[in-house]
């Protein structure tokens, strides 16, 4: 970012800069080679195929060429030789509030998260730094048979489930940022949910950052059997560091027939960060799959979440909401693979770009044409807060055969200035004025979330706004 | 909308503040709206040419005047519109200049301007604007009591005839000419400001809409409180009979009268001030 965008952009980050005095008992120190992984995968005693797994991601990772042909030549500036791939406080997961250590508690007390709202985090799964320091599985979900775990235990304790579907969703050669975190993921859940269980509180898990030149790399995979219900909740708000942080995550969904699956993901990365992230669900007969997806700060975004509808009458879906600022560049969109007859997507989403922040919409829809009877219904709407800001969509949405049925809206807005003066005359300052336009924008799409992450939604964009005018 | 999600801390919400007296009530002189020799361009082009009008809390005025006369470049003016560059004179309220001062501040210190044509805000609903509005005028760290917000604004809607339904849509999307303006007025009434403006507010209105437009109007007469009233029509003044009349023409008011005057146009034409002129 350059010193004059830095000087446009005042945003009070009060809510996310902050970091605690590092302890690590185990550091892979700086880099990527062979001896990395082996480490990684000695410090966590893996068995011999997932080390194998590792070695072989790394070679694929290693091949693979930057997709700058098609994405932004900003990910160039990521040296892989300068961050660290592994940390970890050797912690083994707690099981209680009262074992949480006080820095994880009073991360949560910085975020600003109200008094009421901490009920919710009896059910949650905190990730600090590499491994889990918070992971309290409720004594119902435990009777249910519901699995909630670190990918780490999820492998140690599971592994005839975890084996199964781990990498089948999202292959290692998938994209090269697949690929790397194949080869050096730790962190992140897994959760398996057993047939016909409903489980009726959301699941969360809240992922930190706090070491300077870290890579996040966390694996989940969630597994909801034949005709059951999860929802599964992240949140993402990281310490401001002076060089680039990298967050490469890879996250599986597997619905089995008639289950359904929502994944809600909030991030407020700062502005150094690159945040490249993939996530894919396989939705089977009678599935859903949803992905409620909010994406703010970051240097670089680019997410894509995709449903594979393997199943007839499979369902998926993507609500998305990204506010890209001054040197932020949001890549962010949807893929919907169509594989079975009667298969319904939806796409809907909305972006906002502030100064000369700049957001993309990417889009696939596939639709073979052996296959009948399917829908997709995709939306995105763009809007410019000043004349800088920039928006580009590149929808591709391939339908072959004729008992389909598409529709695609796309619209561009800008706030004008005399709404603006409208909400002035009304005791509204600028900043104020210009955030209940931005809530009102994505206000049908907040709806989507659950209420406390709403709640720190606007708080977020209330943030990124009192920036924006000056 | 949960994003103005309210703590209730039991502070009131009738925050009539506005009305309560200040040190200037020992000066009466300067209760009011004070404009002199007011020179206003836009994009280079003079369009009012030295205007003065004086406009005391307690009584209203009502300014007529034939299409491109300036009275609605008077409205925006005095409400802050950024797009107008006032060249010379001075506008106080209250003895404060007004030019110096933020749109918003302005509205925050008791101006009020009924828009000719509102706005749109998608997504955003009438209660969550309004109460937004009334939250930006309290103290830092206080909260509008909900419960009390709803009530009011409930008996204000009550008294305007508008359905209960409108509090929860986007704020004047989709509505009628008719409702955006019956909508103008309700804010005002939640608002409760020193001095109100009201620019065209009759365009649009059939007679029933008008007649209760009219009612909210007078509703709020009071001492306290003076209306800056502009109409190209003299039916509103029938309705909401006023003080004194201003014609304005060619960016200067160039007759003032009382209500008389505003008939004595209707029969006769602005042509007839164009000779008397």
């Amino acid at each position: 970012m350059s010193a004059e965008a830095n000087s446009a952009l005042e945003i009070d980050r009060s809510v996310g800069d902050f970091s605690y005095p590092e302890k690590h008992t185990y550091d892979a120190g700086v880099g990527l080679t062979e001896d990395t992984i082996d480490y990684i995968s000695n410090v966590k005693d893996e068995a011999e195929w997932i080390r194998e797994f590792r070695h072989r991601a790394l070679k694929v990772f290693r091949e693979k060429p930057m997709p700058t042909h098609w994405a932004t030549k900003d990910l160039n500036n990521i040296d892989f030789d300068k961050i660290r791939y592994y940390l970890s406080q050797g912690q083994r997961p707690t099981r209680s509030w009262d074992e949480v250590p006080d820095e994880v508690k009073e991360t949560f007390e910085r975020l600003g998260i109200p008094e009421q709202e901490r009920k919710f985090l009896a059910g949650v799964e905190a990730q600090f730094d590499s491994e889990a320091a918070y992971s309290n599985v409720k004594e119902a979900l435990e009777k249910q048979g519901v699995i909630f775990v670190n990918s780490t235990e999820g492998l140690r304790e599971h592994p005839e489930l975890f084996r199964k579907w781990f990498g089948k969703v999202i292959p290692t050669g998938d994209n090269k940022f697949s690929a790397l975190n194949s080869a050096v993921f730790s962190g992140g859940s897994f959760i398996y949910v057993p047939p016909g269980v409903k489980v009726t509180h959301p699941l969360q898990a809240y992922f930190r950052i706090n070491a300077e030149n870290f890579g996040q790399f966390e694996r989940t995979l969630i597994i909801a059997d034949e005709g059951s219900e999860v929802m599964y909740m992240e949140g993402c708000t990281a310490p401001k560091f002076e060089t680039s942080t990298l967050h490469s995550a890879v996250v599986e969904l597997v619905a089995m027939p008639n289950a359904k699956i929502q994944y809600v993901t909030v991030q407020n990365w700062s502005s150094n960060v690159f945040n490249l992230v993939t996530k894919r669900g396989m939705a089977h007969e009678n599935a859903e799959i949803r992905w409620i997806d909010c994406n703010i700060g970051s240097r670089l975004t680019m997410k894509y979440p995709g449903v594979i509808m393997k199943g007839r009458k499979a369902r998926g879906e993507v609500i998305s909401i990204a506010l890209a600022n001054d040197g932020q560049h949001q890549d962010t969109g949807a893929k919907m693979i169509h594989a079975a007859d009667e298969t319904t997507s939806n796409i809907v989403s909305k972006s906002i770009s502030v100064g000369q922040g700049r957001s993309t919409y990417r889009g696939q829809v596939h639709i073979p044409k052996h296959l009948k009877g399917c829908k997709n219904n995709t939306e995105c709407d763009a809007l410019l807060i000043n004349a800088h800001s920039k928006t580009d969509t590149y929808p591709a949405i391939t339908v072959r055969g004729n008992q389909h049925a598409t529709q695609h809206e796309a619209s561009v807005s800008q706030v004008s200035e005399d709404q603006i003066f409208y909400m002035k005359q009304r005791g509204l300052s600028e900043a104020e004025a210009m955030s209940l336009s931005v809530n009102g924008f994505v206000n049908d799409l907040v709806r989507e979330f659950p209420m406390e992450y709403s709640v720190e939604l606007k708080r977020l964009i209330d943030l990124e706004m009192e920036g924006s005018v000056g | 909308m949960q994003c103005l999600r309210s703590r209730k801390r039991g502070h009131p919400i009738i925050t009539d503040f506005l009305n309560q007296p200040t040190p200037d009530d020992l000066n009466p002189t300067t209760m009011s709206i004070d404009i002199r020799d007011l020179k206003v361009s836009i994009d280079g082009q003079e369009i009012i040419k030295g205007l003065n009008l004086t406009l005391p809390k307690g009584e209203v005025h009502a300014i007529m005047g034939p299409n491109g006369s300036g009275k609605s470049t008077l409205a925006k003016v005095l409400a802050g519109h950024e797009d107008y560059e006032v060249t010379g004179g001075s506008i106080t309220m209250d003895g404060e200049d007004l030019l110096e001062k933020e749109a918003d501040e302005r509205s925050r210190d008791g101006l009020f301007l009924a828009f000719q044509y509102p706005h749109e805000i998608p997504g955003v609903t009438n209660a969550n604007f309004i109460r937004a509005a009334l939250q930006a005028r309290l103290p830092k760290g206080e909260e509008l009591d909900a419960v009390a917000f709803y009530k009011e604004m409930y008996a204000q809607m009550d008294a305007l005839e508008m359905d209960r339904k409108f509090t929860g849509r986007s704020v004047n999307e989709g509505f009628s000419g008719g409702e955006k303006k019956r909508n103008e007025i309700l804010q005002m009434a939640m608002l409760k400001p020193t001095y109100a403006v009201l620019d065209e507010t009759d365009s649009g209105l059939d007679i029933d809409a008008l007649k209760i437009v009219s009612k909210g109007v007078n509703a709020m007469r009071s001492p306290e409180r003076g209306f800056l009233v502009i109409t190209h029509y003299q039916r509103l003044l029938d309705y909401i009979v006023p003080d004194h009349v201003h014609v304005m023409k060619d960016g200067k008011i160039i007759r003032s009268g009382d209500k008389t005057l505003a008939l004595e146009l209707e029969e006769r034409g602005y042509d007839w001030l164009n000779d008397a002129a």
